[in-house]
């Protein structure tokens, strides 16, 4: 097969700008986001949608973007977490993963936020049982997930005191 | 000024990159004309190198190819020993050896030329099973298949049997555990003959790979540089490893002129690097029907896969840990690790005691259940004190409270409450509770004379702009080495930590401080960074630049002042081993650790005996580390290596196949999620260490030695399951429970 005929054209909104990417047919929506748009924070942990790394909202669904080809992509809305601060103010999420020892070594950090931003776009006011479950298709290795937890429950009341 | 910053959850020094997802790892980072690098490696798990053939429809020529033949240097893994070569040349001993390396800038096209290389063998049968390898079958490594052996004795054991009221006798396994970080690992090279070659990975222990890639290349150390870049988890497993794919990646890299990355994918990480080494240990125990121990004799043995590595220090520190926080008076521990045709086990938190800690306090329950005691009443009975005697020979100097330790968990988990309501509960109901305990110690640094032959170094300066920065080749992978070392400097300085910086780990500009392993990056390193700054703080105090009580622009004001006077205003410290300290390599007898953490964990579990399904459902973790520098990531520390050690005992099962992973995807290897793991309450004892920075000890291994045990014996206590391997799957409990197999 040629170079050209191996290249797709993917156009859509990643973060609130349109875009237009050109990629390997083979690409997933993960290669797309950390080599044509140069998002490298969305992570890769095993390419197989088990660890959750790669977590990103695709029209407003939380989605392993390992698991997503890139053509399925075009015309999508997407955030990730490069979208999730306001220019430099960070949103209440990542300030309380900062404040509560929510992140060690970062590497799931981005995927995580982004499940629970999820959780929370649906649910103000989850309960811990919630949060787990809402959580529970993004691995953590350093945590134990303990101050995971504490840090979305954290989120959710300053969120209430200062919406 | 005192205790401005220790103590305090200081947010995470990086943790804004974090959280933005700004952070960039290995695999973020680009550099110009890079191509992608690929390894080819052995099908076979013992075989002679017959042919290499590089199949048809791919466009050859546009590659670089490396085989053992390109390599410049020594064609070894220089670690304790050369025995592990950088690539297969004549033979294979393990599944997932590398023979040969290739790249090129297309990686879609890379993986379909990795299919069209085939390797021809001639097989020779291998050895899989430490017993087959103690049986000599083949001889696989040396004269007799054991990469070491160790023999540590206390007092007389032969003495003691006759006059036993019970002697406790059993057996105990653990299985493989991958560190499952959850950033792969990946290296970047560069190199060439006239710059040398530089590396930029996710590693632990940056000069580990320097020594390894001086060999390789044989090149002068100057011409060797390593930079560690952001890392997404290590647990041991970017230890020793990282040094292989770093000489990978530095091989296609010089033979292509271009940079090269290298990024594991998942299955490939899995299959191809180390893992915690599999154990056998058995008990003979000697007590009376007080519960007192008469003599523990120990037989301990590692798994080490195909090369040396790192185990004898692995067996090491097992073997140390093997006989507990208990004042025995007759002790005698054999050891050794054995060679099996698997990739080398390696470095994984706890190295090595995890394993021997398993058997000896499930054993502790069995012997309990011998005399007819209660679990921690036997504990009790033999809890060592400040001035006994540890199994090596040790006399422990600090002040040790087992017994307050033990009874604060078993208070804090409503132990004896819970063990009362489950004996009336269980027998109405299909789901049975238990609760478990095991009681441990952790040693922390370097074993025995270890520290004293790495003669770390850290580096303190101070720019004329007031900057303070700390220099060592200690690395951030998580467990909180950025924040810990802004905070023990700020502390000797009486800054705060926002005017410390923490360089990037890199072999051109920072010391080398040893490894980040051992627990003793705090404790050891730690240490040198508060001595440094405080060097930095008695200059300008001596210069008459400063005086105490000043503010942090008096501070800033002083650092301006004093390069113009006096020069460069730095501090370079080196470890001094303490004097009264002593270690005999030869008997393996003396003072093993400088200090020891001490602990007492607590695990309640659910069994539901029709589907054998084990559930945790509280966590207590109890523990004196000394001062607590950081309460949030000391805290964090412990649960998440609680978590890991719940996967230990009842998830993470590497299912092998002729020395080949088989279970290798994160479908099929399954570690704790959010749902799994239970409320993990930590509490610290704190107890200042003399000789710790601002009185802190060493954390990091601690967690993963008692949390499997307790898991183990509550699940004994609520089904009277006689558990003597982990993990305990549902299938494997199934087993006991049913007396079938599954």
């Amino acid at each position: 097969m040629s170079e050209a005929a191996r290249k797709i054209r993917v156009q859509c909104e990643i973060n609130g700008k349109a875009v237009s990417l050109e990629t390997h047919s083979m690409a997933r929506l993960l290669d797309v986001l950390r080599e044509q748009a140069g998002l490298t924070g969305t992570k890769e942990g095993c390419g197989e949608g088990e660890c959750g790394a790669c977590s990103i909202e695709m029209d407003g669904a939380l989605v392993n973007s390992c698991l997503i080809p890139a053509l399925q992509a075009d015309g999508a809305k997407i955030r990730t977490i490069e979208g999730v601060a306001d220019a430099d103010v960070l949103s209440a999420l990542q300030k309380s993963f900062l404040g509560h020892g929510g992140a060690q070594c970062g590497i799931c950090t981005p995927g995580m936020i982004l499940a629970a931003r999820n959780l929370l776009s649906r649910n103000a006011q989850p309960t811990e049982n919630e949060v787990r479950e809402a959580l529970s298709g993004n691995l953590c290795r350093c945590t134990g997930y303990t101050k995971i937890f504490e840090s979305v429950l954290e989120a959710c009341r300053t969120q209430r005191a200062h919406p | 000024m005192e205790n401005r910053q220790i103590g305090k959850s200081i947010p995470r020094k990086e943790g804004r990159e974090k959280v933005t997802g700004a952070a960039r790892y290995v695999d973020d980072l680009t550099f110009p004309d890079m191509i992608h690098g690929l390894t080819v490696r052995s099908s076979f798990a013992r075989g002679k190198i017959l042919g290499i053939r590089f199949g048809e429809g791919i466009p050859w020529n546009e590659f670089t190819i490396v085989t053992a033949k390109d390599i410049p240097g020594k064609n070894c893994i220089a670690l304790l020993i050369e025995d592990q070569p950088c690539l297969a040349d004549q033979f294979v001993n393990h599944p997932e050896e590398a023979v040969v390396l290739l790249a090129h800038p297309d990686k879609y096209l890379l993986e379909e030329a990795r299919r069209a290389v085939q390797i021809e063998y001639e097989p020779l049968p291998g050895v899989f099973t430490i017993d087959d390898s103690l049986s000599l079958k083949q001889i696989i490594w040396g004269d007799d298949n054991v990469f070491k052996s160790y023999r540590v004795e206390k007092g007389d054991v032969g003495s003691a049997w006759s006059s036993a009221d019970f002697i406790v006798e059993g057996e105990y396994e653990t299985g493989a555990q991958e560190q499952l970080y959850i950033e792969p690992q990946g290296m970047i090279a560069r190199a060439n003959s006239t710059e040398g070659v530089t590396v930029w990975g996710s590693l632990q222990c940056p000069y580990y790979v320097h020594k390894a890639l001086v060999r390789l290349f044989g090149l002068p150390k100057e011409k060797v540089r390593v930079v560690q870049t952001e890392t997404g988890g290590g647990f041991g497993g970017k230890e020793e490893y990282p040094s292989m794919i770093a000489g990978h990646a530095a091989l296609l890299a010089l033979k292509s002129g271009k940079p090269v990355k290298m990024i594991y994918d998942r299955a490939e990480d899995m299959a191809a690097t180390t893992k915690r080494h599999p154990s056998r240990t058995r008990h003979r125990t000697a007590v009376t029907r007080e519960g007192k121990l008469l003599a523990m004799e120990i037989d301990f043995t590692l798994d080490g896969g195909a090369y040396e590595t790192l185990s004898p220090v692995v067996l090491s520190r097992g073997t140390i840990h093997a006989a507990g926080p208990y004042a025995c008076p007759n002790v005698l521990i054999q050891s050794r690790v054995v060679a099996t045709n698997a990739p080398p086990h390696g470095a994984f938190r706890g190295f090595g005691a995890p394993q021997s800690v398993f058997a000896l306090e499930r054993h502790l329950d069995r012997v309990a259940v011998a005399v007819g005691i209660s679990p921690e009443e036997v504990r009790r009975r033999n809890f060592l004190h400040e001035g006994q005697t540890l199994a090596v020979g040790q006399v422990v100097r600090e002040k040790v409270q087992m017994d307050k330790l033990m009874d604060r968990a078993l208070a804090l988990s409503g132990y004896h409450e819970k063990r009362a309501r489950f004996a009336e509960e269980n027998p109405r109901s299909a789901i049975k509770r238990g609760i478990g305990f095991a009681a441990f110690l952790h040693g922390a640094g370097f074993t025995g004379s270890g520290e004293e032959y790495l003669a770390s170094e850290a580096l303190v300066t101070a720019t004329p702009e007031g900057k303070v920065h700390v220099l060592a080749g200690s690395t951030e992978m998580g467990q909180g080495t950025n924040t810990i070392f802004a905070q023990i400097a700020a502390e000797a300085l009486g800054l705060d930590c926002d005017q410390i910086e923490i360089l990037q780990p890199d072999t051109s500009l920072v010391p080398n401080s040893g490894p980040t392993v051992a627990s003793r990056t705090t404790m050891i390193v730690g240490k040198l960074v508060e001595t440094a700054a405080l060097a930095i703080k008695k200059s300008l105090l001596d210069a008459g630049l400063l005086k105490n009580g000043y503010s942090a622009h008096d501070f800033v004001d002083a650092c301006r002042k004093y390069p113009g006077k006096f020069g460069a205003l730095q501090s370079l410290v080196k470890y001094q081993h303490p004097g009264d300290l002593h270690w005999d390599d030869a008997k393996y007898q003396g003072d093993a650790y400088g200090a020891y953490a001490w602990a007492v964990y607590v695990a309640e579990v659910s069994v539901d005996t029709r589907t054998a399904e084990v559930r945790v459902e509280d966590f207590v973790a109890v523990q004196e580390v000394g001062k607590v520098i950081n309460p949030i990531l000391a805290a964090g520390q412990i649960e998440g290596g609680v978590a890991q050690g719940i996967g230990f005992a009842l998830y993470e099962n590497v299912v092998w196949q002729e020395g080949r992973m088989v279970n290798g995807q994160m479908t099929n290897y399954i570690m704790p999620t959010s749902m799994d793991v239970p409320p993990i309450r930590v509490f610290f004892e704190e107890l200042p260490y003399a000789r710790g920075p601002a009185g802190a000890k060493g954390i990091g291994e601690l967690p993963l030695d008692g949390t499997a045990p307790a898991i183990a014996n509550a699940i004994s206590h609520a089904t009277r399951a006689d558990v003597r391997q982990i993990p305990i799957t549902t299938e494997k409990l199934m087993e006991m429970l049913e007396g079938v197999h599954v």
